[in-house]
Order: structure tokens, then C-alpha cells, then sequence
């Protein structure tokens, strides 16, 4: 190190104290000893993994990922046999797990956001309702609720034998699980899905050409139904000259259970309507707390201005809710992802159930399932904050 | 489910941190700590079940308790875990229990990838089908379509798939977590058959209101021998539960009871008796244990006839006859090796 002259005197040489003592260089010091004691822990937890491994005469290897899975599963959403591999099952289960997820975080919001607004609500027995709902949901644990949900399901429907065909053949609710139709592509049901998509592709158009005539003009257009015709009509009206290619396929009793139609087993009903309800209560809270973050001056403001209750709501009121309500929002979404391993309390086979439950017991391999699951959640929970972090900043207040 | 949890994450810590490593001396640990930690299932009628008072009582807690006595003297020396099937074998590798008694099927894979050393089998056993009898069907091959409730982690699951594979047939699997989870649903008619061993199947049939009104298909579709098992590479730790389930199998053929074991040490004549009982020879030292050990280990529960008679013998509910278990010379497959 090279010292300008002038200060010669000032600037003391370099001693070893000085890591300690010279407040220029404690930070860094601390910092380097902290990060090596850190990497130390970690190797020591590696090297120990390995030793017992090495004690224990096994060996670290993903290769069981490739041999015959041997099990069956009840539900696949894709072609899978007992022939098929564990990594196949393994997948199985991440298809499970992800809609167990996908349709759990949507009913909580639906159900969060009705809740949470009626919890405002100034008629007495609605608010009060839904405080008891609210603190009932949330204060009992998740797997006790999705417990219950299943033995109530068990318990008090009919089994197949006895089951009532509901809705001329539409619903039959058993014991093992609900039936109800399934569609059956026929010809041309192709064409029927393009112009569906294009139909959605030409409401959403509209609806901006529409803003930019209120903009303009100061018009406003009754959209909402405008929006819903354009998206069913053209999609109805090829439905009967194609001459009905989309059949639906009626569940039927043979031997001991219903064949055909679509089975949405109680397994997963309990379990996606036990997370949905429990996590539901935690978003009513968070939508209930946006809402009443916003000052009561700008719904005022709103309403000398000549809006409407709902226009307030939509216009004024939501919008900077919103901005509230998503970052904790998140953190439900991950809940709800995260606590649906808990289905294999009630033989849900997501992820936890086969790869981490039957796969693990059949082949011994404890540390490369279990860490092939957590990276798998890790990844999801990820892929989900990124997402909502996304759509987040969308919503943000742009300061310019 | 706590159990499994707490397990699994036992399990892997132990591999993580090695807080619990298998040490090679079992019986040293077992000594110093002072009892046998005996894992057990979380509940079978006949096989492991609790008492009133709360102990572990059955066919396979017996088995613990003779080791202990072998052990220690003392039938009481012994604490018991329950696991699932699913638990049972992280258990036993991370070192949370010393010996697994819980109707476990010994297989290749178990023995050889997973690591593990089984004594002979305590029952042979074979997995069976149990329907109502409302249902009309009389043999596992009309089965097709039924829904099927399993206890996941176990080797039914393995031969279920295989057994409707190899019949063309297809079934609706409902993976459950115990016994008594098992017939919650089965009684609830949420599955038209539960399958486990048949020994499974007839100890939970005793316990239903209306034992009766269900039958067991006559198809064994598999071989299930159970044997109590410990961990690889201790080899005189799974010398005493091998020869202390040896010792009980003896004592049936020679007619050593709990009753009377103390008075044939003294007075029989015969040298394998002798041998056994340690009035001649000293074979309990070479096994690390006094030489009294299989004299206390009969006289904790009987020899392997009394504990069956006593738990699941014909006049018990569970009612299962000897069998494939009755000793060889009466037409079975208990033989133990002589102990010379």
C-alpha cells in the first residue's frame, strides 16, 4: 500500500489487532469468521451424512428413480400402471399435489374475499356469522379440519349401493366419493374450442376499446354482459350446427361401484375443502384489514363525487386494498401449498403420498426421497412468490 | 401421524447429525440404558395391543418381553414404540428402537437393501381378502372393480398390484395409515374389501360387533413370513433374537412351560434341556448374557406355544388355528436348529 506522504505520520501500518480494533476493517472480519463458521457447520453435517451412510453400507443414488414403481395409485391424471417407474409415480404425485393447490388457493380466494367484505358487512347477524367462521376455521388446526371433513363425508353419505342418483344421473354422491358426468369429445369439438378461445381473445378486446370510449367520450357500457355474449354465444350457436359433437358421458352402477363419469374422490374433496375453508378465514382477515386500511375520506370523497356504492368500492376502494391485501396473500398461497402434504392423512396420493411415502418405504431411500420432495415444494413455493411478486408490482402504487 | 412425523424427521436427523449412530455393541447400549427399546405396531387384536392399565400386551410385545428377560432377567425391562407401517423401518435404521417386533414380512429387499437382519419367522403368514358376506362374493377373483382399502408401506401393496395384474383386473386402492383407520372405513363401507395378512384379518375381524356377517376369501395371494428383525452388521445382537425365539420354539418341543421351566433345570435329564437351561454348559455367556438366559426368557411369557395359545390361539377371539405354525413334528413349520 502506497500513503501520500503528506499524511505519513496519520496513517499507523497495518497490525493484526487492527481486525478487531479499527473500525474499518471489524465489519469485514466478523463477517469472514461468521461466513467460515457457517461453512464449517454445513461441511460437518455433509461429512456426517456421509460417514453414516458409509457405516450404514449404503450408498447416495437416484437410480431407484428408474425401476418399476410396483404400487397402484387411485388417482392419476396421467397414464400410469404399477409397471410404471417411481419417478413416474413420483410425478403422479406432483400433478396431484399441484391441483389439490391450484383449486384450493382459488376456492380460498373466492370464499376469503366474500367472508372478509361480508365481515364489514353493517347487518349485525351477517358480521357476527362471519367473525364465528373466521375464528372457528382459524383457530383449530388444519388437519383436524381436514380430518373431520373426511370422516363426515365418510360417515354420512350412502355407499354405492344405496346412493341416490341425483339430478337425473348428474350427481351421485357415495361414500367413497362423488360422481357426476364427464364430457366426451366428439368430431369437430375442436373447432368449438378455437372459437371458444377466440371468443375470450374478442371480449377482452372489446373491453379495451370500451375504457377507451369511456376515456374518450365519457360513456360507460353495460360490459360485463356485453363481455359474457360474446364469449357464450358464438360458442353456443356452433355447439348446435356442428349437431352436438360435446356428449356427456353418465356414471352407471356395475358390480361394486359406478363406472364411467367423472370420480372426484372423497380423499380429495375432504382435503381441498378442509384447506380451502381454513385458509379462506386467514384471507378474509387480510382482504377485512385492507379494506379498513383505506381512510373513510376517500369513500367520502367518492360519494361527493356522485359514485355509487359498488363504483366506490370497485373504483376507489379495492384498488388500493388490493395493495395490501396481495403480499400477505402470498403467504396464504404457500400455506395452503405447503399444507396440502398433509393429505396423506386422509390417502390423498399427492407428492408427500407417493414419492415421499410408498416410494421412500419400498425402497429404503429415506435422504434422496426426502430431499427430492422439500427441493420440489421449494421450487413450487418459488415459482408461486415469483408469480404473485409479479402480478404485486402490477398492482403497486406507480410513483413517478 | 405425530409418530411418523417425529420419526421420519428422527430418522433423517440421525443420518444428518449421527446423534444416534448405530453403534456396533447393541447389547452394550441396551445394558447401559437399561431396558430393550421393542418397536411394536400401533395396534393388532391378538398381536400388540394395550391392556387396561396401559402396557403393550400380544403375540409380538411377548417376543420383546423374553428378550428383555434374556437381557436382564427381567421381562419388564423393555419400553415399546409403536410405528406404522410406513415408520417401522426408519425406526429401527436410525436407531430409535433396538428391535422391531411388528408383523413384519421379511424379503429379499428388506434383507438386502435395506439393511436389515430377521431372525427365523415367528408366524408364516399370507395376505388375504376379507368382504361382508352381503356382497355375495366368495372368491378374490370376482373382485373386479371393488374398491380396496390398503395400509400403505407394506408389502400388500406390492402384491395387491401384482395379484390384480396377473388377473386381468382392476381395483380402486384407498391407502390408509393403520389397523384401526382400516376398519373405520371398512365398517363405514367406504371399501368393499380390506386386505392385510390373514392373521391381520382375523384379528381385526374379532373385534368387530358382528364378527360373522364378514368372511375371508379363501385366495392367500402371497407368502408372508413374520419375523422380528434388527439392524445389519451386529451380529451378536441378532444372535440373541434369533436364539431367544429359537429357545421358546425349543421349549414347546420339550415340553418346557413357564410353569415348570425351574423344576426341569433342576431335575430334567435331558442334555439339550440341560443345555437350554443352563444347569449344563454355559451358552448364554457365548452369547454375551448369563446363563440363565433362555430359562428367564420361557418363564417370562411361556414357551412360543403358550404365547400363541395365549394371544391368538383358537380360544382366544382372534381364534387362529396352529397351522403352518404348529411345530414340525406336528405337521408344521417351527423347527428350531439344536442347541449344541
Amino acid at each position: 500500500m502506497t500513503v501520500a506522504s503528506g499524511f505519513a505520520d496519520e496513517v499507523q501500518p497495518f497490525r493484526l489487532g487492527m481486525l478487531i480494533n479499527d473500525k474499518r476493517y471489524r465489519s469485514y472480519t466478523l463477517q469472514i469468521i461468521t461466513i467460515f463458521l457457517f461453512m464449517l457447520a454445513f461441511a460437518w453435517l455433509v461429512n456426517n451424512v456421509v460417514e453414516n451412510f458409509a457405516r450404514a453400507g449404503r450408498d447416495f443414488s437416484f437410480s431407484y428413480l428408474f425401476q418399476p414403481a410396483a404400487y397402484d395409485i387411485n388417482q392419476t391424471l396421467i397414464e400410469y400402471t404399477s409397471r410404471s417407474t417411481h419417478l413416474r409415480a413420483a410425478v403422479v404425485g406432483i400433478l396431484n399435489t399441484l391441483l389439490i393447490a391450484f383449486l384450493g388457493c382459488i376456492l380460498a380466494t373466492v370464499l376469503g374475499v366474500v367472508i372478509g367484505v361480508l365481515r364489514l358487512s353493517k347487518n349485525w347477524l351477517v358480521s357476527r356469522l362471519m367473525t364465528v367462521y373466521i375464528e372457528g376455521f382459524r383457530n383449530v388446526p388444519v388437519l383436524l379440519w381436514i380430518l373431520l371433513a373426511s370422516t363426515a363425508l365418510a360417515a354420512s353419505l350412502p355407499s354405492p349401493r344405496q346412493a341416490p342418483v341425483l339430478l337425473g344421473g348428474a350427481f351421485v354422491p357415495t361414500n367413497r366419493g362423488f360422481y357426476v358426468p364427464s364430457p366426451v369429445w366428439g368430431d369437430g369439438s375442436v373447432f368449438l374450442g378455437i372459437v371458444f378461445v377466440a371468443s375470450i381473445i374478442g371480449a377482452l378486446v372489446f373491453g379495451r376499446w370500451a375504457h377507451a370510449r369511456q376515456a374518450a367520450t365519457g360513456e360507460i357500457l353495460p360490459t360485463f354482459w356485453i363481455k359474457l355474449a360474446i364469449i357464450i354465444l358464438p360458442a353456443l350457436l356452433l355447439y348446435f350446427i356442428l349437431g352436438r359433437p360435446v356428449t356427456l358421458e353418465y356414471p352407471e352402477l356395475k358390480g361394486f361401484n359406478f363406472q364411467g363419469g367423472l370420480f372426484v374422490r372423497n380423499s380429495f374433496m375432504a382435503l381441498w375443502l378442509a384447506l380451502s375453508l381454513y385458509t379462506a378465514a386467514f384471507i378474509a382477515e387480510n382482504v377485512r384489514s385492507g379494506i379498513q386500511a383505506i381512510s373513510n375520506g376517500q369513500t367520502e370523497a367518492a360519494y361527493s363525487l356522485g359514485l355509487q356504492p359498488s363504483r366506490t368500492m370497485n373504483l376507489v376502494i379495492l384498488p388500493q386494498a388490493l395493495r395490501i391485501i396481495i403480499p400477505p396473500l402470498i403467504s396464504q398461497y404457500l400455506n395452503l401449498t405447503k399444507n396440502s402434504s398433509l393429505a396423506i392423512a386422509v390417502g390423498y396420493m399427492d407428492i408427500t403420498g407417493t414419492l415421499g411415502g410408498i416410494t421412500l418405504n419400498q425402497t429404503g431411500k429415506e435422504m434422496e426421497c426426502l430431499l427430492l420432495v422439500m427441493a420440489f415444494y421449494l421450487i413450487v413455493s418459488l415459482l408461486i412468490s415469483l408469480v404473485m411478486n409479479i402480478y404485486n408490482n402490477a398492482m403497486a402504487l406507480k410513483e413517478r | 401421524m405425530k409418530t411418523k412425523i417425529l420419526s421420519l424427521a428422527l430418522g433423517t436427523a440421525a443420518l444428518a447429525f449421527g446423534a444416534t449412530a448405530a453403534s456396533a455393541a447393541t447389547l452394550d447400549d441396551v445394558k447401559n440404558k437399561g431396558f430393550i427399546q421393542c418397536g411394536v405396531s400401533t395396534g393388532v387384536p391378538g398381536f400388540a395391543f394395550t391392556d387396561d392399565s396401559g402396557d403393550w400386551q400380544g403375540f409380538d410385545p411377548a417376543f420383546c418381553r423374553a428378550m428383555a428377560a434374556a437381557v436382564f432377567g427381567d421381562p419388564k425391562a423393555v419400553k415399546f414404540t409403536p410405528t406404522t407401517g410406513k415408520t417401522r423401518f426408519t425406526a429401527l435404521a436410525s436407531g430409535e428402537v433396538d428391535v422391531l417386533a411388528r408383523n413384519t414380512t421379511r424379503t429379499f429387499s428388506r434383507d438386502a437393501d435395506l439393511k436389515f437382519t430377521f431372525a427365523a419367522p415367528n408366524y408364516y403368514d399370507g395376505q388375504g381378502f376379507m368382504v361382508r358376506k352381503s356382497i355375495g362374493v366368495d372368491s378374490a377373483t370376482a373382485l373386479d372393480g371393488a374398491t380396496i382399502c390398503i395400509q400403505t408401506g407394506t408389502t400388500t401393496e406390492l402384491n395387491l398390484a401384482d395379484f390384480f395384474r396377473a388377473n386381468n383386473m382392476k381395483y380402486e386402492p384407498v391407502p390408509i395409515e393403520t389397523n384401526a383407520e382400516a376398519q373405520e372405513k371398512y365398517l363405514a363401507n367406504a371399501c368393499d374389501v380390506y386386505t392385510t395378512d390373514a392373521s391381520g384379518l382375523a384379528a381385526t375381524r374379532a373385534a368387530f360387533e358382528a364378527p360373522a356377517e364378514h368372511i375371508i376369501l379363501p385366495e392367500i395371494i402371497s407368502k408372508e413370513p413374520l419375523a422380528p428383525l434388527v439392524r445389519h452388521g451386529d451380529e451378536q445382537w441378532a444372535d440373541i433374537m434369533s436364539w431367544t425365539l429359537y429357545a421358546l420354539i425349543t421349549a414347546e418341543e420339550k415340553g418346557i412351560t413357564a410353569a415348570n421351566a425351574d423344576e426341569m433345570a433342576a431335575s430334567s435329564s435331558d442334555p439339550e434341556t440341560k443345555r437350554l437351561l443352563g444347569s449344563e454348559d454355559e451358552l448364554g455367556v457365548k452369547l454375551g448374557l448369563d446363563k440363565a438366559w433362555a430359562l428367564n426368557a420361557i418363564k417370562a411369557g411361556g414357551n412360543y406355544g403358550e404365547i400363541f395359545a395365549k394371544y391368538i390361539g383358537k380360544d382366544t377371539p382372534v381364534a387362529l388355528e396352529r397351522g403352518l405354525n404348529a411345530l414340525y413334528k406336528e405337521g408344521g413349520l417351527m423347527y428350531s436348529p439344536p442347541f449344541n
